[in-house]
């Protein structure tokens, strides 16, 4: 038997070791931490627009990541009514925390890309699936109308299911080439539907067993899309 | 005088480095001594991680790193731990290194661990990891007990592997992430012109954790009924 002494001294000791020696750990290696979120979170932007980049992204280097993002994204931050604000950059827009504010006082990021065939504006759109949060990048080309490409992301979704948004790179796919506004010039985005799409620029196939997920998705796009209308109106003239 | 001669004898054992005890140390827990099909432990975390065949074999590296190392820590330590407070001394131990591991993962391997997130932290209550402390690390020298992580660690990850492999290929049609089976992207996109694509559906149950419980039931079966060193007397 030991005694209560040496207990509390063995444990005072051990604790103390520990806990200094995780703190380093974990302060020695946030740089690391915070570099490689950035480079994950490009990456996943980048996506959206894979088919417009010079190389797959799964090719690229995280260094070539980087650099691409440097030279051709340019970053832009607009507030509930679409003008542009000065002196911050999309990165740094934590869209969980922004949806947190009321309506009017959010801000959104906008990342616009200079590719060969013009600007594509990449929107970040937020929303609810079934279990969590969802959320997409959407691509927009020049025309301000047609989706180049969407990139999905999820928390927590049910893995074969919900998270087919993600995992399969079919589902994004549908959404290349639609349109958000229609022949009069109206906002309707790009609706998930059940049962087989039936309008070719507007709709999409919904993922069978994921209904929430799919109406998440559906809403998403609808709501998400139309906070940047005003800023992409303004591009326009 | 008989009995200090014994008691030399034991002491005297000696310790090799890869003798043949080292040896059945690593390879015991892959058949005999598995730990989830013979030890039943760690079957949690098997139903978890098992979906795809990536994260399975991240999962069983970083497991047999942790069970590895916190089996030589204790062992280690095994003389000084005061016996009331010896667990939670092991599970100090194991939230110590598992911490580590997450963090190292979170820096050099970020995808992956955003994969793993919540997983890597169910290291912690992995019972293999505690069983192993428990019944091995607290007994033994270090290096033996190292050993015995590993072996340990393996055996669990064979079983992960195992599992998560055949519930890739039938519930996802893929290997390692490359589809092999079933529709592909393109049949989604079109579902008319790539129809021949189509002619496996893939196996929604498999995607879900209760397949993972009836495969590893059937490794119990079939690993009890071919092996003669497992067979219940009673």
């Amino acid at each position: 038997m030991y005694s209560n002494r040496y207990i509390t001294i063995y444990t005072l000791i051990m604790t103390l070791v520990v806990s200094i020696v995780l703190a380093f750990t974990v302060t020695g290696l946030k740089p690391f931490h915070d570099a490689a979120e950035a480079i994950y979170k490009k990456r996943d932007i980048l996506s959206a627009i894979e088919s417009q980049l010079p190389k797959k992204l799964k090719d690229m280097s995280d260094e070539e990541v980087l650099s691409l993002f440097d030279s051709k994204v340019e970053q832009v931050v607009i507030n509930a009514e679409g003008e542009s604000l000065q002196g911050i950059s999309a990165e740094k827009v934590d869209m969980a925390s922004e949806e947190k504010k009321p309506e009017n006082e959010r801000k959104y990021p906008l990342y616009i890309y200079q590719s060969e065939q013009g600007k594509i504006y990449l929107t970040s759109v937020r929303g609810n699936g079934l279990w969590d949060k969802i959320w997409a990048y959407v691509a927009i080309k020049e025309d301000l109308n047609t989706i180049v490409g969407t990139a999905f992301g999820h928390v927590g979704e049910t893995p074969g299911l919900g998270a087919e948004i993600k995992d399969n790179p079919g589902f994004p796919r549908q959404f290349e080439g639609k349109k958000i506004l229609n022949d009069q010039g109206d906002y309707v985005s790009v609706k998930v539907v059940k049962g087989g799409a039936k309008d070719p620029l507007h709709e999409v196939d919904a993922i069978s067993g994921a209904t929430i997920t799919s109406v998440g998705v559906s809403e998403m796009m609808v709501r998400g899309l139309e906070v940047y209308l005003p800023y992409l109106q303004a591009q326009k003239k | 005088m008989a009995e200090t001669m014994t008691k030399t004898a034991v002491e005297k054992e000696k310790l090799e480095w890869f003798g043949p005890k080292e040896r059945k140390l690593i390879t015991d827990p892959l058949n005999d001594d598995n730990p989830v099909t013979v030890q039943i432990l760690g079957v949690c975390s098997a139903l978890a991680v098992t979906t795809m065949l990536k994260p399975a074999l991240i999962m069983a590296i970083a497991v047999t790193v942790v069970t590895g190392f916190s089996n030589l820590v204790i062992s280690l330590m095994r003389n000084g731990i005061p016996k009331q407070i010896r667990m939670i001394v092991q599970l100090v131990v194991i939230a110590f290194l598992v911490t580590v591991v997450e963090q190292v993962l979170k820096a050099y391997s970020y995808p992956v661990w955003k994969q793993l997130s919540v997983f890597i932290g169910l290291i912690i209550t992995n019972c293999i990891v505690m069983g192993r402390l428990e019944a091995y690390a607290m007994a033994n020298p270090p290096w033996r007990s190292f050993l015995d992580g590993l072996g340990n660690g393996a055996g669990y990850g064979l079983i992960l592997i195992a599992v998560a492999a055949i519930r890739e290929f039938f519930g996802r049609g893929a290997f390692m992430g490359y589809k092999i089976l079933g529709a592909t992207d393109e049949f989604l996109l079109n579902t008319s012109k790539h129809w021949w694509l189509s002619w496996y559906q893939p196996n929604g149950l498999m995607v879900i954790p209760a397949s993972a419980i009836f495969l590893v039931g059937i490794f119990i079966w079939i690993q009890r009924s071919r092996n003669p060193k497992l067979v219940d007397v009673s």
